[in-house]
């Protein structure tokens, strides 16, 4: 059973392996010339007004939370899915009353206008 | 084989309780999450071990990925930089007491209670050849199916309380 995660944990080890890799080599072997500029956070771009370190606006916060949400609604379908044949109709019609209920809540966030980014 | 995966298990269990305890220690709450996130993906592997791959794949598309995401943004709402606060006194004498009172706990527990296989139709081998989502999905669909649609309505009244809080006219 657990010899069938090989595949995975060799694709683990080896991501592993080359973002260490590339780091610490660009670290040993690269050229270091630091200047102001090149420290900035942007190389390109406008110049830095003040601290990356500000309270963000509470909009953030409710897109992350509808995403959790509708997440764990999704998280629902993987087993109904797998099972879908073996319950027939009777599993369409139950999904269908657990998708419908949150197209309540789905509908209310958009007139609302939670979506909005004002 | 059978040692191979019991050395696997203790180095998963190091890795799990030296990002747990990087989690209380950092002094960046950054680090502390991305330490959270390491620790979320050894129960994963544990899960695996278990040989619930459904649950693992719901611990790593759930809490390393949506309630992350929720932790980190909390902290960008609360400003708390590196700079961490004082440690409170009280905090710590009640951190004592809490682990105090847990290591009698498991104690008790260890002392009294029993060691048994697995009890019930669900062994090792039936989730083997079956498949551990089909059980899932066949069990929550069949005999759950009020729970199940009960959790659409408790995911409904969350999605209206956090429109409602955080949506507030100001």
């Amino acid at each position: 059973m657990l010899e069938s995660y090989l595949p995975i944990l060799v694709l683990i080890t080896i991501a592993v392996l080359f973002a260490v890799g590339s780091v610490t080599f660009s670290f040993i072997f690269g050229p270091k010339k630091p200047s102001a500029v090149k420290l900035a956070p942007y190389e390109c771009g406008m110049p830095l007004i003040g601290t990356a370190r500000e309270r963000f606006s509470v909009k953030f916060y409710i897109v992350a939370m509808l995403f959790i949400l509708f997440d764990i609604e999704a998280v629902f379908l993987y087993p109904w899915a797998v099972v879908f044949k073996r319950l027939g109709m009777f599993g369409f019609i139950e999904m269908g009353v657990f998708i419908i209920i949150l197209l309540v809540g789905y509908v209310y966030v958009w007139k609302k206008g939670a979506l909005e980014w004002e | 084989m059978e040692y191979l995966q019991l050395f696997f298990f203790y180095l998963v269990a190091l890795v799990a309780i030296v990002a747990g305890f990087c989690v209380i220690s950092c002094k960046n709450p950054i680090n502390s999450a991305i330490s959270l996130v390491m620790t979320f993906f050894c129960l994963a592997i544990f899960y695996v071990m278990l040989h619930a791959p459904f649950m693992a794949a719901i611990q790593i598309m759930v809490y390393a990925g949506a309630i992350m995401v929720l932790i980190i943004f909390v902290m960008m709402l609360l400003n708390q930089g590196a700079e961490v606060i004082a440690r409170y006194r009280h905090a710590v004498i009640g951190a004592f007491v809490a682990a105090a009172l847990m290591m009698v706990q498991i104690i008790v527990l260890i002392k009294q209670g029993a060691v048994s296989a697995t009890v019930g139709p669900i062994s090792s081998d039936v989730i083997e050849t079956v498949g551990h989502t089909e059980l899932i999905g066949q069990a929550l669909f069949t005999d759950f199916l009020l729970p199940f649609e009960i959790a659409s309505i408790l995911l409904l009244v969350a999605i209206v309380g956090a429109v409602v809080l955080a949506k507030r006219e100001v």
